[in-house]
């Protein structure tokens, strides 16, 4: 499959992503300059972590406004796939794309560590190969990550099964000592409502090799890519 | 010389000796602009007058030394055609006057001057030292320090991934700040700042120069009095965001085969870069300062020439590619401008304005500048502080949970979550996880991995700066061997108080002959770093901190051990035959209220001996944990290894004499190993000459020194969860 990676002014995660769908997952990852005003042919634009604009204003308020930005939001209009992972999220918060907003995190700073997730959400082409229920192990590593969606918009995200998931502790509970970062609900991932966009603070592309700590993050690439038809190289870890 | 050039001249920190060389040299009055340029130049921390004598007789070579110490970073060769750069830089006075902007911009300095080389940066580290946490000001130093490394390095994508963070009282006036940096570059891709080829264009590219950062460099070369606050405008404002921008332009500048020569403007901005590069290609230069981009109004020359406004780089390229080069910076929209071309006059000549500001020969402000060899004197009654007082020891768990009681065994997790320390996909051994952190080295298509830490030791230097010196590379070795690594360069910071004094001249010159001595005998040779000196507050110098960057190599990054015990039932097995002793301890410290005791140097024979030990065990894949004992001592040690994963451990087999439990030693470390491959371990030792003794077991939810006392296991992972 093919996945674009845009690259803002500041993204710094976009080496990671194009290392983790290219050179683990076998699959077809290029980059785009953020000046281009039109996508390659792609099945998927991932919008990579990092600072883009230096997260000046507030984090993704800038990028969103890249000249590629249009070509995103007309391919993800027109039912392309568009992950935001991290800044990448936030990009699509400010973009429209995805609803809800982000605040500082509560604590006030930076954090970068592992956290548990609980998918809430399986029956999505993101989630489909972990399943409702999975636990996932990756980490975060962000400034604001604290999700916000007003109590109306939160209703409609939750019933419509919008939120993909939520921190929780290794077992699965979901308890607002293991929430990292202050968001509603404990979110750390939501969709939109026709299921093409996707946004999540936690890094599945650091949780993607063993040799780092663990790879459960990579069953949400591997997803995207079985509901694309392709198929990844397995490439398991040792030991 | 008239006395407003003169007051211009002192307040640029020149004093009469020097001022009287320069009007021998020159024959004239010199400029305004001229004075600013040998104010910029002749300053301790760009010209090192103080500290050159003894940094000649560093060892600097190896069979894998491709760049060593001149350029922006030294350069070692890790195989298969790639290389690594990396240097250690203080940024201490800005950062006591200013923590969030001094840090950041320590962050950024450092980091540009491994991109410099032509290398991508892949890893920070960072060593902080602050006065005792009851000092009024220490909080808010570490605070504003930790928030804006935490700034520079995550919004440039470089991962965090060690460092020290340590209190002492002695630095209640001075803080140290010392950040490292290491990049990836390809062995035949290294580039140098130097400008080469009569009539090439001179390029500035960066953001626009300001008012900022004026006399930043000469503000780091005077010792701090009660006026220090009044020194914040000289500290630079760093912007991240931007320095991540450059960074990308100037990767690509130089992959595009038109940039001949680079070098960042770090400390004394676009004199030193200027002056610098000239000089290495033993050119001259003509320059027009009114091209220089400024964000401030009606700058005069010798402000665009002292500005440290940051992120700005100087490069060369061929006549005719200027183009080439602007035109890549405007993808990147960063500023650059042409503001001048190489000579082969070796005069830097300037202008502003149509008018000539400069006209020097360029060798004045370097080779000539002023070289001092300060007079030195051993410090009075230095013999007495090898003395232990006497002092009582009571219940021996009580003694054990008052040392780990210090702040010192606290974990860091708090810090190091702070800052992004996974970024890259490199990070095979995380900070806090190892002795040293390790990163894999994807691009050289093999398993291969970097493995770095930062060691200081202020009180053992204090107390014998020979062998204080000459331990904390064999400590920082044996850090590396207990993840796996073989050391194999280091780059230093020297952090010394006034060198105007005797006494502390003293230290710097011990310290630099251990610290050599250590670079032979451990095969490690320094590639760089850089002197602090007049950490002084009211004429109160800090004690001599050297700190060492170490880095080694692991040859399988499937093949690494961590600090923490991971498995029950496994052998801890002691390696090394030192005897522990109260001698510079922390318990001998915390007891006496006294930094005291003498140092023992490392015995370099059996402590390689150790530390290959080690690094086979882990590349054999029998080592399951690693860990050295170093301060606080054997128990202290085992219980860092016990709450990392809360794995306790029985010891039945160490003695209960309290200088065995919570003495120190050098050469000292613990590894567990299987059951079945203690035998394997024990003949391997034996190959090797290293006294390896079975200590006792892993597991159980309790610490259990049999013979002595039990602790819970979540008593000592309470102890160290407690807040910094």
């Amino acid at each position: 499959m093919r996945f674009a990676i845009p690259v803002f002014p500041g993204s710094n995660c976009d080496k990671d992503c194009l290392h983790v769908l290219g050179n683990v997952l076998g699959q077809d990852a290029f980059f785009v300059f953020h000046k281009e005003k039109t996508l390659p042919a792609t099945d998927v634009v991932v919008l990579p972590g990092g600072f883009s604009y230096g997260d000046y204003l507030r984090s993704g308020a800038i990028a969103r406004f890249s000249p590629i930005m249009d070509d995103v939001i007309r391919f993800a209009n027109a039912g392309g796939i568009v992950v935001g992972i991290c800044n990448g999220f936030q990009i699509m918060l400010e973009a429209g794309l995805l609803p809800g907003g982000m605040r500082l995190n509560t604590c006030g700073h930076f954090v970068c560590k592992d956290v548990w997730l609980r998918v809430e959400n399986g029956e999505t082409i993101f989630t489909r190969k972990a399943g409702k229920g999975a636990i996932l192990g990756m980490p975060i590593a962000h400034a604001e990550g604290n999700y916000y969606a007003p109590p109306d918009l939160l209703k409609e995200i939750e019933d419509n099964g919008q939120v993909l998931f939520r921190y929780c502790d290794q077992d699965g509970n979901v308890t607002p000592e293991m929430n990292p970062n202050g968001a509603v609900n404990n979110i750390a991932g939501i969709m939109n409502r026709e299921g093409n966009c996707f946004g999540m603070m936690p890094h599945p592309e650091r949780a993607s090799e063993c040799i780092l700590g663990g790879d459960q993050g990579r069953i949400l690439f591997e997803s995207l890519i079985a509901a694309g038809g392709g198929s990844v190289c397995k490439c398991g870890c040792r030991g | 010389m008239n006395e407003q050039l003169k007051a211009f001249a002192v307040a640029g920190g020149l004093n009469e000796e020097e001022i009287a060389k320069i009007l021998g040299f020159i024959g004239r009055d010199p400029t305004i602009a001229e004075i600013a340029a040998f104010s910029a130049m002749w300053n301790e921390h760009v010209s090192y007058k103080s500290s050159r004598k003894y940094l000649k007789t560093f060892p600097t070579r190896g069979p894998r030394v491709l760049v060593g110490p001149g350029e922006n970073a030294g350069v070692v060769d890790v195989g298969d055609g790639w290389a690594i750069s990396f240097k250690m830089e203080s940024h201490n006075h800005p950062s006591y006057i200013e923590p969030f902007q001094g840090a950041a911009t320590g962050v950024g300095g450092i980091l540009r001057d491994i991109f410099t080389m032509g290398a991508r940066p892949i890893a920070n580290m960072d060593s902080l030292r602050f006065g005792s946490l009851s000092h009024p000001r220490t909080r808010y130093l570490v605070n504003g320090v930790v928030a804006g490394i935490s700034y520079y390095g995550n919004c440039m994508g470089v991962p965090t991934i060690g460092g020290e963070l340590v209190f002492d009282p002695t630095y209640d006036g001075n803080c140290l700040i010392n950040v490292f940096t290491l990049g990836v570059v390809k062995a035949d891709g290294v580039f140098y700042g130097k400008a080469a080829g009569v009539g090439n264009p001179v390029i500035y590219m960066g953001p626009a120069t300001g008012r900022d950062g004026m006399g930043g460099a000469s503000m780091a070369s005077a010792a701090f009095d009660e006026k220090a606050a009044e020194k914040r405008p000289t500290v630079q404002v760093g912007d991240a965001f931007c320095e991540k921008v450059v960074l990308e332009c100037t990767l690509e500048l130089m992959k595009s085969g038109l940039v001949l020569g680079i070098q960042d403007m770090g400390a004394a901005g676009l004199t030193c870069s200027t002056f610098e590069m000239a000089d290495r290609a033993k050119m001259g230069m003509k320059v027009d300062l009114s091209k220089v981009p400024q964000r401030a109004a009606n700058m005069t020359p010798q402000e665009i020439l002292l500005s440290e406004s940051q992120e700005r780089m100087l490069l060369v390229c061929e006549r005719g590619n200027e183009e080439g080069v602007l035109e890549i910076c405007r993808k990147w929209d960063i500023p650059g401008a042409v503001i001048g071309e190489v000579t082969d006059t070796r005069q830097m000549e300037m202008w502003f304005n149509g008018e000539k500001v400069v006209d020097l020969p360029i060798n004045l402000l370097t080779d000539e500048a002023p070289l001092y060899d300060r007079p030195w004197a051993e410090p009075a009654g230095l013999a007495e502080r090898w003395k232990v007082p006497a002092f009582t020891v009571g219940d021996l768990k009580d003694e054990f949970l008052g040392l780990i009681d210090d702040p010192s065994f606290r974990s860091k997790a708090p810090v190091f979550q702070k800052y992004d320390h996974m970024v890259q996909l490199r990070t095979v051994v995380r900070p806090g996880d190892g002795d040293a952190a390790v990163m894999r080295l994807l691009e050289t298509g093999t398993n291969r991995g970097v493995a770095m830490t930062s060691d200081g030791n202020s009180p053992a230097c204090w107390l014998h700066p020979y062998n204080g010196a000459f331990n904390i590379i064999a400590e920082a070795c044996l850090n590396l061997a207990c993840v796996g690594a073989r050391g194999i360069a280091l780059t230093d910071c020297l952090n010394f108080g006034n060198p105007e004094r005797p006494d502390v001249m003293w230290e710097f010159k011990e310290v630099v002959a251990g610290l050599s001595e250590a670079c032979i005998a451990f095969d490690t040779p320094v590639t760089g770093g850089n002197v602090s000196f007049y950490n002084e507050t009211a004429g109160t110098s800090i004690q001599p901190t050297p700190v060492v960057g170490v880095v080694g190599l692991v040859e399988d990054c499937d093949r690494v051990a961590g600090t923490f015990f991971t498995r029950e039932d496994e052998a801890i097995v002691l390696l090394g035959c030192e005897d522990f002793s109260f001698d510079a301890s922390l318990y001998a410290r915390l007891k006496t209220g006294k930094v005291c005791g003498f140092v023992r140097k490392a015995d370099a024979k059996r402590h390689s001996a150790l530390c290959e030990l080690i690094v086979r065990g882990i590349e054999k894949g029998i080592v399951t944990a690693a860990h050295d004992v170093s301060e606080g001592g054997l128990l202290w040690a085992i219980a860092e290894s016990v709450v990392g994963n809360g794995v306790g451990a029985t010891l039945d087999n160490v003695g209960t004499e309290p200088a065995e439990l919570f003495g120190e030693a050098p050469s000292m470390a613990f590894v567990t190993v299987p059951e079945a491959d203690l035998s394997c371990l024990t003949l391997m030792a034996e190959e090797l000459g290293v006294q390896a003794v079975r200590i006792g077991t892993t597991g159980g939810d309790t610490l259990n020194v049999k013979g002595a006392f039990t602790v819970p296991v979540t008593d000592l992972t309470a102890a160290s969860r407690k807040p910094l």
